[in-house]
């Protein structure tokens, strides 16, 4: 009888950001090094060096949790806090918390600004309204609020720069910090420690009962069990962000919100054309909280795509976003008094379905048709636009359909880990360039003024709202 | 082809529609003719309604549907129903506080996720509150209530078991841990943990012992309350709630109502105070209820006393046979001779006739066959009507709907 002899092969998903310098020396260290795995990479599909039976694609380490438990990826490596931010919402994931890769550690946080009136969690001043909380992981925050039996609570899901929030836009804060002088750098105080991170090795549970990775795991292992472990003093070191001015709060002033990433750029121009002057929201450190030569306004910088909903909620009452995520936040609640007040012009995209240029179809009724000819059903498709995603699929009646929440490169999930991709793209360059095709525009969105339709007409601020409206009004027309 | 009903999810059939309404309607008149008036609640309520302390324990809480509404942008979480009382105290607070006790039950579903998608997620439940008395006449009136409703659907061999939240929280208390070790216990203890309560090592010796006489025996009588009554060192506060547990005790004997004394029997009565009470046949839980004095100023009423109880009627549905066969005796299946638009109109003229004057008259086009007792078939003048009895293998012919009537009638 012959033997078989069989490979495995194994996929596992590697950290971007600031993981990734820890993990990379790590993998390096222990001979288990891809090639190209690094910060400014523009190729997601590494290859090991040394093991021809392993490959890795480098995601979000939000998704890794999510792709690993899914089966899309054998192993992964990601921190605690992703993982149990899955975890408890969905208990009965398929993952295996393989080991504790012992780099990057810190901590979960429940927390407030030391500025602000809450300084114990067991004197919460009494108070009308609910808390709101901020964060990055809204299901372990909701969890910790039932748990602390905090009767009557928001959660805000943001994407980022949840530190920069409270005490004026947020009563508290869960989020991931070192310790707590990293907090207390932010303005912010623990009020409870929710739990210890640290990297972790992931695997699929069915992976991990079927497959042999133990090759893998011995490499690590033995990195583990080495006296000096120089990886974990390798820190990432990102555009540094401050959150250091004290805030000075005010009711009277009116809250505006200005975007960072890539639209940071034309906005600083475009305040800069309209003689709105802007200390340290241009140039290398971004300060969280810009000062303005306008002392009735207050600035501060937040992600785009969490705009809408603080807008919604009068945490802000004016924000410069994209119209993308305005019409994301709107598919998802139609009645929103988040609305466009200008168009401001900048920043334009396509937002667009995309396929593999692999794939045989034109439009959106060839893939139906495959769809129906059972060749990719489910269908899967990745986003970060969910609800932009949700409703496209919804208008053109596809419903064998599994829609996968990305947080960024989601070009990367392409062809293997979903069949369709709502993205958005200024050339369609870097879509050519992942073998990926446009298959259908959606719309054209650019950045855009956004404000609260109720508080323009009944806050006591009113006034100055709109004459910070006709400001950026005039500033458009004239150019 | 694989179903495409949701995991956890059920469908009822003819069959078992037939059972759950035999439950329903049972329960609906008992409660009626006790003086209890029948209300609805929505299946969406706010998530911060079910979050106050004392309402639902946070493992509970880990199971509701909650999810963000259209205009839920203000992050304002709605839940399916995950209980049937709370939204009623709702009801109670914001409609019916100025009657002094307000006797109310209904017919609901609640939802609660179940990991494995075998059991049911979405349950059916028969509930009564009893609104604004303290007396214990009321928490015996919703127990003979309840064992009056099961009796009318012919469950024999019910075991009721009970328990008083009052008297553990205050036996708790008199172990002397502190208050984040008493917390952690209570919240296990609702879960229905009860093997970490065996664990305990307090520091005091008596209300070790006490615990154990509660958890290890079962009480049959008042008596077995009286006994824990006069025993040394019981502290006020736990006497006062054993106090409460006897006097309703002694009704329930004096109204010769067989029960158990089960402190372990009970779970997930987080907003109990007082009396709480399981009903059960065989290992079937069937129901289950208690006192709540605490519920309703929690979640913004006034100080009211209450108690209610629920009845499964999931676990009753397999308990309980209707009365089958009543209704297919009478049962009449009209048939055209042929198709033609004046035969047609009379046969759904008679069936018309033939339902007002009580009968269930069943139309078919479709010539299917039928064991139903009765057939009438329509066909030209002079006449019209064919009546054939299949059981009794008769057969007549009637000139009007009348003579129909009478053939039919006068055979019963």
């Amino acid at each position: 009888m012959l033997t078989r002899h069989q490979i495995d092969y194994v996929k596992l998903a590697l950290p971007k950001g600031r993981l990734l310098p820890a993990t990379a020396y790590l993998l390096t260290e222990v001979s288990l090094g891809f090639e190209n795995y690094a910060q400014e990479t523009r190729t997601y599909r590494l290859q090991s060096t040394r093991l021809p039976y392993l490959s890795a694609k480098m995601f979000q380490e939000k998704d890794i949790p999510i792709q690993v438990a899914i089966g899309n990826y054998d192993l992964g490596i990601c921190s605690l806090d992703w993982v149990e931010e899955l975890l408890a919402k969905y208990p009965a994931s398929a993952l295996v918390k393989a080991a504790d890769l012992g780099y990057d550690k810190g901590n979960l946080y429940l927390a407030a600004s030391q500025h602000g009136d809450i300084s114990s969690l067991q004197e919460l001043p009494p108070r009308q309204d609910s808390w709101r909380i901020v964060t990055e992981y809204p299901n372990l925050a909701e969890a910790s609020a039932l748990n602390l039996r905090l009767r009557k609570f928001k959660t805000f899901p943001v994407w980022g720069a949840a530190e920069v929030y409270p005490p004026e836009n947020a009563d508290l804060v869960v989020l991931w910090a070192r310790d707590e002088s990293e907090l207390r750098a932010q303005n912010l105080a623990s009020l409870k420690t929710l739990f210890s991170t640290s990297a972790f090795l992931i695997a699929n549970r069915e992976s991990w009962q079927t497959k042999n990775v133990s090759q893998i795991i011995a490499y690590l292992s033995h990195g583990l069990e080495m006296g000096a472990k120089p990886w974990s003093q390798s820190k990432q070191t990102l555009a540094g962000s401050s959150n250091g001015s004290h805030p000075g709060f005010s009711e009277e002033k009116v809250w505006l919100a200005l975007p960072d990433g890539h639209q940071q750029t034309p906005t600083s121009e475009f305040l800069h054309k309209a003689g709105l002057q802007l200390q340290g929201y241009s140039g290398d450190t971004l300060n969280r909280r810009p000062t303005f030569n306008l002392d009735w306004v207050d600035a501060k910088v937040i992600r785009p795509q969490d705009m809408p909903l603080q807008i919604a909620n009068g945490n802000f009452d004016l924000a410069i976003t994209g119209k993308d995520w305005l019409l994301d936040h709107l598919y998802r609640f139609p009645s929103s008094p988040a609305t466009e007040l200008v168009d401001l012009g900048f920043g334009e995209v396509k937002v667009v379905a995309v396929v593999s240029q692999d794939m045989p179809v034109a439009d959106i009724d060839d893939l139906k048709q495959l769809i129906q000819a059972s060749r990719l059903s489910p269908l899967r498709v990745a986003s970060e636009y969910i609800n932009i995603a949700d409703k496209y699929l919804r208008d053109n009646h596809v419903g064998q359909c599994k829609l996968i929440p990305t947080w960024g490169a989601s070009e990367a999930f392409l062809p293997e880990d979903a069949d369709l991709l709502i993205e958005n793209t200024q050339t369609g360059k870097t879509l050519a360039k992942h073998n990926l095709k446009i298959m259908d525009t959606l719309f054209q969105s650019t950045a855009c003024l956004i404000g609260n339709k109720d508080s323009l007409k009944s806050s006591a601020k009113r006034e100055k709202i709109a004459s910070l409206v006709e400001i950026f009004r005039q500033t458009v027309e004239s150019s | 082809m694989t179903s495409q009903r949701c995991k956890g999810a059920r469908d009822l059939l003819p069959e078992d529609t037939e059972r759950f309404r035999h439950v329903e309607d049972t329960f609906r008149s008992s409660c009626l003719s006790w003086g209890y008036q029948e209300v609805r609640t929505p299946t969406l309520e706010y998530l911060h309604l079910f979050t106050a302390a004392g309402t639902l324990t946070p493992n509970m809480l880990s199971k509701v549907y909650s999810f963000l509404d259209w205009d839920g942008w203000s992050g304002e979480r709605v839940v399916l129903r995950p209980d049937g009382t709370i939204p009623v105290a709702r009801l109670y607070i914001e409609n019916l506080t100025q009657q002094e006790i307000a006797k109310l039950f209904y017919v609901n579903n609640v939802f609660a996720f179940e990991e494995t998608g075998k059991e049911n997620r979405e349950r059916w439940q028969c509930g009564v509150e009893l609104l604004g008395s303290a007396n214990p006449t009321s928490d015996v009136e919703i127990i003979l209530l309840a064992a009056e409703i099961l009796h009318s659907l012919g469950i024999s061999n019910i075991k009721i078991q009970l328990s008083h939240a009052g008297m553990l929280k205050a036996l708790l208390k008199e172990l002397k841990l502190n208050p984040d070790e008493e917390a952690s216990l209570l919240t296990q203890v609702l879960d229905g943990n009860w093997q970490v309560l065996a664990g305990i090592e307090s520091a005091n010796s008596d209300a070790n012992r006490l615990l154990s006489l509660l958890l290890d025996l079962r009480g049959k009588s008042s008596g077995f309350l009286e006994n824990l009554k006069a025993l040394p060192q019981i502290s006020l506060d736990l006497k006062s709630e054993l106090d409460n547990f006897a006097e309703v005790t002694s009704l329930l004997d004096a109204l010769d109502c067989n029960y158990q004394i089960d402190v372990t029997s009970t779970r997930g009565f987080e907003y109990y105070t007082g009396l709480c009470f399981q009903f059960s046949v065989k290992e079937n839980k069937i129901g289950s209820g208690g006192r709540y004095n605490d519920l309703i100023p929690l979640i913004g009423g006034k100080n009211t006393p209450a108690c209610g109880l629920a009845l499964y009627i999931n676990p009753l549905m397999n308990l309980v046979q209707p009365k089958a066969g009543q209704k297919t005796e009478q049962r009449i299946l009209i048939r055209g001779e042929t198709t033609m638009l004046d035969i047609i109109k009379s046969c759904f003229q008679l069936a018309q006739s033939l339902r007002e004057a009580g009968y269930v008259a069943e139309l078919d086009f479709n010539s299917r066959q039928l064991n139903w007792r009765w057939l009438v078939t329509v066909q030209e003048e002079p006449s019209p009507f064919i009546v054939i009895d299949q059981t009794r293998n008769q057969k007549g012919h009637a000139a009007s709907v009348g003579e129909v009537i009478n053939i039919i009638g006068g055979s019963a």
